[in-house]
C-alpha cells in the first residue's frame, strides 16, 4: 500500500510539471496582446506598451518566458498580474472561497444525492422514485445559467430568507444558498446513479443471502447494498469536486463570490498566462489528490481491491 | 470594458437633479449625517491618479482627492481647490494659484510642489503610467519619454531612456503658485486639468525623488473630503471616512463603502434587497423591469461614451460621402436603441456627445435621418458595393446591434451585408490600423476631457491618434487648430462646430450612439446624483437615518 501511495505521489510531480508546461504553452498560443487587452477599447501609449513588454518579458521566446515562471514558482513567486499585484496573494484571497463554497455543494450533493437515491433506489416504481426522477429531470435541464439567478431573485430578493449575495468574506449562511445552486446538478446525477447502483445490488446474490441468513433489514441495506452500491458513486464524487472548483465561474459571478472560476476567466480575458497557469496547477494537484483519495477509498469499500 | 471615463448630466437629468434637491429638501431632518453609504464598483485596475483609467478607480480617487477644477452645469470649469488659474495673452503659460488651508490626510499641507512631482512622476516614460499622454502638452513631455525602440516592442533592443526626468514646461514660483508652459497654446487647458490624472500626491507617497512608496495604492493619501478607512481589500471593498481636515464643501454622509462586484446584475439583486445603496450602471437585462422594481430610484442620464460605425475611407468602394451618407440613412437607430439596447443607450446624431459644451443637437443633418427610399436611390446612383462588411469585436456586447444594424442595411438597401467578428478588440484595431481590408468597422469613443476638442483632435485630424480611417481634410485640421488656440473658450467652441460641420458633410464616420448613465439606489438614500465625469457625486447624496 505505501510502494503505491509512494509511487502515485512520483507520478503526480511528472504529471504537474507537464500539465503547468502544457498550459503554459495553450496560454502562449493564446496570447495576442495581452497589454491591450487590459486597457480595453482605448489605445495604449508605444512608451507604456514598450515598458511592460519588457517588465512582464512579453517579448521573449516561449521557453524563455517558461524559464522566468518556472524559476519563480520554485522559490515559491508565483510572479504578478498585469496590474502588478502579487499571484499569491490573488490566490491566498480566492482560494478558500472556493474551497468553502466547493465542499458545502459537495456535501450536499452528496447527502442528498445518496439518501434520496437510496430511498428510490429501494422503493422502485413508487410515487417517491418517480417524483425524484421528474425533479432530476428538470434540474438537469436547466442550465446554472438560469437556475441561479432565478434561486437568488426567488430565495434573495422576494422571499429574504438567504443574503442575496454572499461578498468576498462570505459568512457560512451566505454560502449555503450558493451552493445548493451549484451542487444541483451534481445532486441530480449522483440520485440517479446511486439510485441505478443501489437497485441493481438488490437483487444480487450477497444480498439475497444475507437476508437469507437472517440479518436485519436495516443492516442489509446499509453494509451490503449501499457500501457496494458507493464505488461508481465515489468515483463521480471525485471528479465533481474538481468540476465544482473550476467551473464554478457563474455561480461566483451571481453571489458576488471572488472565488477561482472569477479569476480564470479574468486571466483568460486578459491574457495574463502566469495568472492562468498559477490557478490551473493548484487544481491539478486538487485533481491528483482526489483521484489518489478515490482509488483509496476503493480498496476500502472493496475488500477485493489491493494495492501493490 | 466598455465604460470608462464618462460624464454625465443633460438636460432630463439636470431638470430631474434640481426637482429632487428640490422635494427633498423637506426631509432634511431624517437624514443621517454619520451614515455610511454603500456604491458598487468593480475591482480598480490602480489607484493612482496617473495610473488609473477605470471608471471604478475614478470614482474611488474622487472620493479621496479634489481637484484643481470642478465643472459647472454647462460643463464649464471653475476652480476648485485652485485660487485662480490664469494664462498669458497667448494661452501658452499657465499660472495657477492654490488656495490656502487645503491639507493631505495625513496633515501635510497642499504645496506646489506636489503638483510638480506627482505631474512629473506621471510623465516620465520609464513610469509606464496610463495617463502619462494627459501631460503631452506640457513643454518638456517629449524629453521625458523613452526613444523609439530601435527594434519595434517585441525586439530584444531596449529604447534609448529619455533625456530628462522632470517636464521643464513645470515651474514653481511659491509656495502655493506654479507656472504651466505648454508646447503649443491652448485655450481649453483648464477644462484638461480637472481629471484625475492631475490630482496632487503628497510627499509621503515617494520613497524618493521620482519613486513611489509601492504600498501608497494599498491605502492612498489624498487631498479630498474622504480619507481611507483602513487598506483597499482587494475583490472585496474599499473603504473611505469623511475627513474633517477638508476645507473645502463637507459632504453628507460619514463615509462610503466601495463594495466591489464581480457583475452588476448582483449589484442590482442587492440594490433590490437594499443591501447595496447605489448601482451606477444597471445592467441591460434588467432595464425594462428597473422603472417596475425601482420607480422613482430609477434614473438616467448621459454620459460622453460615443458609439459609431467607421469607414475605411481608402478604399474606393467608400471613398465617396454620398455612399457613406446612404448607408447612414438605412439604419433605423431609434428601432435599434429601442429593441437591442431596451432603451439604455440614446441614439447620436451629432459628432461629440451631450456631455462638453458646444454640443448642438443633430449636427449630422438629413445623412442621420432614418430615409430607406432615399438611401437605396442615393446608394444606387452612387454605385455603393453590393457587398458591405461590418467588422466588430465579439469580446464587447456588440453582436446584437451589429447583426441588427447589417440586418437593415440587407432590408433597406438591398445590398448583401456580412457581420464579421474578431476576437478582440486588440484584433480589430491591429488590422484597421495595417490598413487591411475588414470593411466598416464599429469603435466607440470616451472623451479625456469635456471638450469637443477631445472628440475632434484624435478622431479625425489627419495625425490624430485614433484616426484609424484614413479620413484627411485640410479645412478640418486648420479649424481644429485654431480652436485650441483661440482667444476665448466660446471662440474655440464656434471653431470646433465649424469643424464638426465638415464631418457632417463628409462622414468618416456615422454615429450611432451616445451612452447614457443608468443608475439605480436603494430606499436608504437620497440625492443621488451622477458628476460629469459619471460618477456618483460624494458631496450630495444623503443617507437617510
Amino acid at each position: 500500500m505505501a510502494r503505491y501511495i509512494i509511487r502515485r505521489l512520483l507520478q503526480m510531480v511528472v504529471t504537474f510539471v507537464g500539465a503547468t508546461f502544457v498550459v503554459y504553452a495553450l496560454m502562449f498560443a493564446n496570447q495576442n496582446d495581452p497589454i491591450q487587452a487590459l486597457a480595453g477599447d482605448r489605445p495604449v501609449s508605444d512608451n507604456v506598451r514598450q515598458v511592460l513588454t519588457e517588465q512582464y518579458h512579453l517579448n521573449d521566446p516561449f521557453l524563455v518566458q517558461y524559464g522566468y515562471y518556472m524559476r519563480g514558482l520554485l522559490t515559491g513567486d508565483f510572479g504578478k498580474t498585469l496590474t502588478g499585484r502579487p499571484i499569491g496573494d490573488v490566490m491566498s484571497d480566492a482560494w478558500p472561497n472556493t474551497i468553502k463554497l466547493a465542499l458545502l455543494a459537495l456535501f450536499f450533493a452528496t447527502l442528498f444525492g445518496i439518501a434520496a437515491g437510496l430511498v428510490a433506489g429501494l422503493r422502485r416504481g413508487s410515487v417517491f422514485d418517480n417524483t425524484t426522477l421528474a425533479l432530476t429531470l428538470v434540474v438537469v435541464g436547466l442550465p446554472i445559467i438560469v437556475l441561479a439567478p432565478i434561486a437568488q431573485l426567488v430565495f434573495g430578493v422576494k422571499l429574504g430568507w438567504f443574503p442575496t449575495t454572499a461578498g468576498a468574506r462570505p459568512s457560512l449562511y451566505g454560502l449555503i444558498l450558493p451552493a445548493l445552486v451549484l451542487g444541483a446538478a451534481s445532486t441530480a446525477t449522483i440520485l440517479r446513479l446511486t439510485r441505478a447502483s443501489v437497485a441493481e445490488n438488490v437483487r444480487a446474490d450477497y444480498v439475497r443471502t444475507a437476508r437469507a441468513k437472517g440479518l436485519s433489514a436495516r443492516r442489509v441495506v446499509a453494509v451490503h447494498v449501499l457500501r457496494n452500491s458507493m464505488i461508481p458513486v465515489i468515483t463521480l464524487i471525485g471528479v465533481d469536486l474538481g468540476t465544482l472548483m473550476a467551473g464554478a465561474i457563474i455561480t461566483e459571478g451571481v453571489f458576488n463570490i471572488p472565488g477561482v472560476g472569477s479569476k480564470l476567466l479574468l486571466g483568460i480575458q486578459t491574457e495574463d498566462g502566469p495568472l492562468v497557469v498559477g490557478f490551473v496547477s493548484v487544481l491539478v494537484v486538487v485533481f491528483l489528490v482526489t483521484n489518489l483519495l478515490v482509488d483509496l477509498l476503493y480498496a476500502v469499500l472493496d475488500p477485493r481491491i489491493r494495492y501493490e | 470594458m466598455q465604460v470608462r471615463r464618462l460624464i454625465a448630466g443633460t438636460l432630463v437629468p439636470l431638470a430631474v437633479t434640481a426637482g429632487l434637491v428640490g422635494c427633498n429638501s423637506g426631509d432634511s431632518a431624517k437624514v443621517d449625517p454619520t451614515g455610511v453609504v454603500s456604491i458598487q464598483i468593480a475591482e480598480p485596475q490602480h489607484l493612482l491618479p496617473s495610473n488609473t483609467n477605470d471608471a471604478s478607480g475614478i470614482q474611488v480617487l474622487s472620493a479621496l482627492y479634489a481637484g484643481l477644477v470642478s465643472y459647472d452645469q454647462s460643463f464649464k470649469p471653475v476652480p476648485d481647490t485652485a485660487q485662480s488659474i490664469e494664462s498669458s495673452a497667448d494661452h501658452r503659460v499657465w499660472t495657477i494659484k492654490l488656495k490656502d488651508g487645503y491639507t493631505f490626510h495625513n496633515g501635510e499641507k497642499v504645496r506646489a510642489d506636489n503638483y510638480i512631482n506627482a505631474w512629473n512622476y506621471a510623465a516620465y516614460g520609464p513610469n509606464a503610467q496610463n495617463n502619462g499622454y494627459f501631460f503631452s502638452r506640457i513643454q518638456g513631455f517629449g524629453e521625458t519619454q523613452l526613444g523609439p525602440d530601435p527594434d519595434g516592442a517585441d525586439g530584444p533592443e531596449k529604447p534609448a531612456p529619455p533625456k530628462a526626468k522632470t517636464m521643464s514646461g513645470l515651474k514653481k514660483i511659491d509656495d502655493l503658485t506654479f507656472q504651466v508652459t505648454l508646447s503649443e497654446p491652448f485655450t481649453e487647458f483648464e477644462t484638461v486639468i480637472g481629471y484625475s490624472a492631475f490630482y496632487p500626491l503628497p510627499d509621503a507617497a515617494f520613497t524618493a525623488p521620482g519613486v513611489i512608496n509601492e504600498d501608497f495604492e494599498a491605502a492612498p493619501i489624498g487631498n479630498g473630503a474622504f480619507q481611507m478607512n483602513g487598506k483597499w481589500e482587494h475583490d472585496a471593498k474599499v473603504e473611505v471616512a469623511k475627513y474633517d481636515g477638508y476645507p473645502g464643501t463637507k459632504p453628507k454622509v460619514g463615509g462610503v463603502e466601495f463594495r466591489i462586484y464581480l457583475q452588476p446584475s448582483a449589484a442590482y439583486a442587492d440594490v433590490l434587497s437594499d443591501n447595496l445603496d447605489v448601482i451606477p450602471q444597471i445592467p441591460t437585462e434588467s432595464i425594462v423591469t428597473a422603472p417596475d422594481d425601482l420607480g422613482d430610484r430609477f434614473q438616467r442620464s448621459s454620459a460622453s461614451q460615443f458609439q459609431f460605425l467607421a469607414f475605411p475611407t481608402f478604399e474606393t468602394e467608400f471613398s465617396k460621402p454620398e455612399v457613406r451618407k446612404a448607408i447612414s440613412m438605412a439604419i433605423d437607430r431609434d428601432e435599434i436603441v429601442r429593441s437591442v439596447f431596451k432603451g439604455s443607450q440614446q441614439s447620436a446624431r451629432s459628432f461629440v456627445s451631450p456631455v462638453v459644451a458646444g454640443y448642438r443637437e443633430n449636427t449630422c443633418g438629413e445623412a442621420c435621418e432614418f430615409d430607406p427610399g432615399k438611401a437605396k436611390a442615393l446608394y444606387e446612383q452612387n454605385d455603393g458595393p453590393k457587398k458591405l462588411n461590418l467588422a466588430y469585436n465579439s469580446d464587447g456586447p456588440h453582436k446584437d446591434w451589429i447583426d441588427a444594424t447589417c440586418n437593415q442595411l440587407n432590408a433597406n438597401l438591398g445590398v448583401e451585408c456580412v457581420a464579421t467578428p474578431e476576437p478582440k478588440i486588440a484584433d480589430l484595431l491591429t488590422k484597421v490600423e495595417e490598413k487591411q481590408d475588414v470593411g466598416i468597422f464599429r469603435l466607440g469613443w470616451t472623451m479625456d476631457y469635456p471638450s469637443m476638442e477631445s472628440y475632434l483632435g484624435p478622431l479625425y485630424t489627419t495625425k490624430g491618434s485614433s484616426n484609424y480611417y484614413g479620413f484627411s481634410n485640410a479645412d478640418f485640421d486648420r479649424l481644429v487648430s485654431e480652436g485650441a488656440a483661440a482667444k476665448t473658450p466660446e471662440e474655440s467652441i464656434a471653431k470646433y462646430q465649424d469643424a464638426e460641420n465638415i464631418l457632417a458633410q463628409q462622414l468618416p464616420v456615422i454615429p450611432l450612439r451616445f451612452a447614457q448613465n443608468n443608475y439605480g439606489f436603494s430606499t436608504r438614500v437620497q440625492n443621488v446624483v451622477v458628476d460629469l465625469f459619471s460618477r456618483i457625486d460624494l458631496s450630495q447624496i444623503e443617507v437617510l437615518g
